[in-house]
């Protein structure tokens, strides 16, 4: 018993021990700035959650190899502790009180996904701790008033919100008849809320108004709804397996519709897993190389495009550029402070106004980026079958004249 | 609530013949759930994963540029062995408990594998494209994709020659004697050991073939397995074990309600009308058994 007692206080010593010598682990050690971040590198948003990292890491070596941070006529390296939320909010929001309250990080980058952003923001908020995240679209985030949440993507209403404003214009100014497929989760539902406000302010009418299930891989029932109506739209987002599954049944059921609209299609690599089939796809996409925006340090969308092919071996997914922007943020805004200082750093991340090769970014009230309108591009093939993405609206940034309407399969 | 698919009567025959494909291909799975679950007591909870994992060698079969079509020979192989070697590492060992533990064990496995695949693979969505093309009815009122006719013929044709096996093959009957009775068939010289670790096999065979099905015909993803599982199960309930044509029979039933509440209740119900199936038919069955009992008494 008296043996069981003092095994029992000396394990709690070390315990205590080993918990104050973990929170002497500050946000700034030396000459390093420490970034917390929770990320999903195994699970089902795994794949994503790579293209995340990959994003900051970049960006992280290229800011330290290029003088890194200057506060205070110092100047800061940054570096990042990752943990892996195994695709879990639950784990997530554990890791975000675990890297704030025992490792001592006073500043955070997001995780992958809208969800996991969710789960991870109320705990930020409650340590004020400020946190730039790129991949959490979903209206919601900027709804509740979060003050140290800053998000450097569009929300995720106004993904597709570009498609239908330009299926009304090519339709002469009057309203057209949509059809709409989204899956239930809090991302695709918000993109349908962006659809329907689009829809009510040019006088468009939703014809058929479809949900999916997290399980989707069947979506022939609204197919044979969509042959029946035939609208002149038809828009889906169900992340990968959404546009993959439509893809492959819009074509074995010959389905044909003026404009089909999506998201997720990089993603999903939807040229290359389904070739010609995804000919004419219009997707909403946060970024694409070919748009000609400028910063110091990745100069512009092909050359980031470029190093990061040389450094990961593929091409960025607009994942891996949204968060190497999260960087450029975040850097911005020590230098603005000149502090590390949460309250000033926010204040500083705040007040944003720049140019980076993913877009500009400034941060409305409630944190979305408002400066950073969405791309649209279609697949296009040439004869050989060879499939590529190219920017088709907004017009300032096209790179290829839109094929409108979509021919039909039998003249294919 | 949609009732679209009563205006266009066209809609009702899509759905049928939608639901009767679907259905067969379901059946294939069914019927290698009751199978196992007949021979050994077991309900394997990884019938999904397993047919996922299936679907995967037909896809990388697909990456390497061999039509994904011969998926449904090679992946039966590979994944034979696959059951056989599961059955040598757990079932084995739950396989003389109660139905409790080897529950808990295939659950167990069955998270294994979606990590495990999650590992290997990736969480990319993927699939296996058949270039089979479209087949038109009723002035092209009704499509129907031909990798769903193709996946519905392999079935048939899996599921025939597997009754003819059973029916006349020595391995057969040793199954068909373990399942009717463990003891004898042991006493009369049958390597009862032997016959479970074949049944699983076997069991995981048709899961190959049906993964290599579904990945021409649907999408495969390391995390879709379990709806999988839960059709079987709900089939193999309705059928009873041992009865193949009640198997094929409520695995078509099963297909067409699906298609059928899609339509009607919309997509996002699908999957939920299965379960919600599920807990009636097993309250129905509860409700006839309580009524036996009391007659019995």
């Amino acid at each position: 018993m008296r043996i069981n007692k003092i095994i029992l206080s000396f394990i709690s010593a070390v315990a205590i021990l080993l918990s104050t010598s973990v929170v002497s682990l500050a946000k700034v050690v030396g000459d390093k700035i420490v970034l917390g971040a929770a990320i999903s590198l195994t699970g089902k948003y795994s794949s994503n959650g790579v293209h995340t990292q990959n994003g900051y890491n970049m960006a992280v070596d290229r800011i330290n190899s290029m003088g890194g941070v200057k506060v205070g006529g110092k100047t800061y390296k940054f570096e990042i502790i990752y943990y892996d939320d195994e695709s879990n909010p639950k784990r997530a929001a554990q890791l975000a009180e675990r890297l704030i309250s025992q490792d001592g990080v006073e500043f955070m980058l997001g995780p992958y996904s809208s969800g996991l952003t969710k789960a991870i923001a109320p705990v930020t908020e409650k340590y004020g701790v400020p946190m730039v995240e790129a991949n959490g679209a979903s209206r919601s985030l900027f709804t509740k008033g979060y003050k140290y949440l800053f998000a450097v993507l569009a929300p995720a209403n106004l993904y597709l919100d570009v498609a239908i404003r330009t299926a009304v214009e090519l339709n002469g100014g009057k309203g057209v008849r949509i059809a709409q497929a989204f899956e239930q989760d809090a991302f695709s539902q918000d993109v349908r809320l962006g659809i329907l406000d689009a829809a009510k302010e040019t006088g468009s009418e939703i014809i058929i108004d479809d949900k999916l299930p997290k399980e989707l891989n069947d979506m022939a029932a609204t197919l044979v709804k969509v042959k029946q109506m035939k609208p002149d739209v038809l828009v889906v987002s169900g992340h990968t397996k959404g546009a993959l599954t439509a893809i492959r049944q819009i074509a074995e059921m010959k389905v044909d519709v003026p404009m089909l609209a999506m998201t997720h299609c990089d993603a999903a690599k939807l040229s290359k897993q389904h070739g010609k089939n995804s000919q004419y796809a219009l997707c909403a996409s946060q970024w694409h190389k070919t748009l000609t925006y400028k910063d110091n340090f990745f100069k512009d969308g092909m050359t980031y495009a470029a190093d990061f092919q040389k450094e990961f071996g593929y091409d960025p997914p607009y994942q891996s550029a949204e968060s190497s922007a999260a960087l450029l943020v975040f850097k911005d805004a020590f230098e603005r402070a000149n502090s590390f200082d949460q309250k000033k750093v926010r204040d500083a991340l705040a007040a944003t106004n720049m140019q980076t090769f993913y877009g500009n970014i400034k941060f409305a009230p409630g944190g979305q980026n408002v400066d950073k309108p969405m791309v649209l591009f279609q697949v296009m093939c040439d004869g050989a079958g060879k499939c590529e993405n190219k920017v088709v609206a907004p017009l300032k940034w096209a790179s290829a004249k839109l094929i409108h309407p979509i021919p039909k399969w039998s003249d294919r | 609530m949609d009732f679209m698919v009563f205006q266009y009567p066209m809609i009702t025959v899509q759905a049928c013949l939608d639901g009767i494909l679907l259905g067969i291909l379901f059946a294939l799975i069914a019927y290698g759930m009751a199978l196992q679950w007949g021979v050994m007591n077991i309900i394997n909870i990884a019938q999904g994963d397993l047919v996922i994992l299936g679907g995967y060698i037909a896809y990388f079969m697909y990456l390497y540029g061999i039509h994904p079509a011969w998926g449904v020979i090679v992946s039966p192989i590979i994944m034979y062995f696959v059951g056989v070697g599961i059955y040598k590492l757990v079932i084995n060992k739950v396989v003389d408990r109660d139905l409790f533990i080897s529950i808990l064990a295939t659950f167990g496995i069955s998270i294994l594998f979606m990590q495990l695949m999650n590992f290997a693979f990736g969480a990319d969505v993927v699939l296996a494209n058949s270039g089979y093309g479209t087949t038109f009815l009723f002035d092209s009122a009704v499509v129907l994709p031909n990798s769903k006719i193709f996946s519905a013929f392999v079935s048939i044709v899996f599921a025939i020659g597997l009754v003819i096996y059973m029916k006349k093959s020595k391995l057969g009957r040793a199954i068909r004697a373990t399942a009717q009775n463990a003891r004898a068939a042991k006493i009369l010289g049958v390597d009862t050991e032997k016959v479970y670790a074949a049944t699983f096999g076997l069991n995981a065979a048709l899961c190959g073939v049906a993964g290599a099905l579904i990945s021409i015909t649907f999408t495969i993803h390391p995390y879709m397995g379990l709806p999988y599982t839960i059709r079987s199960f709900m089939i193999v309930i309705v059928a009873g074990l041992g009865n193949l044509p009640g198997v094929a029979m409520s695995g078509m039933g099963l297909g067409v309600f699906e298609e059928f509440a899609d339509y009607i209740l919309g997509t996002e119900f699908r999957i939920g009308s299965v379960f919600l199936l599920l807990v009636l038919i097993l309250v129905y069955r509860r409700f006839k058994l309580s009524r036996k009992r009391e007659y019995l008494k």
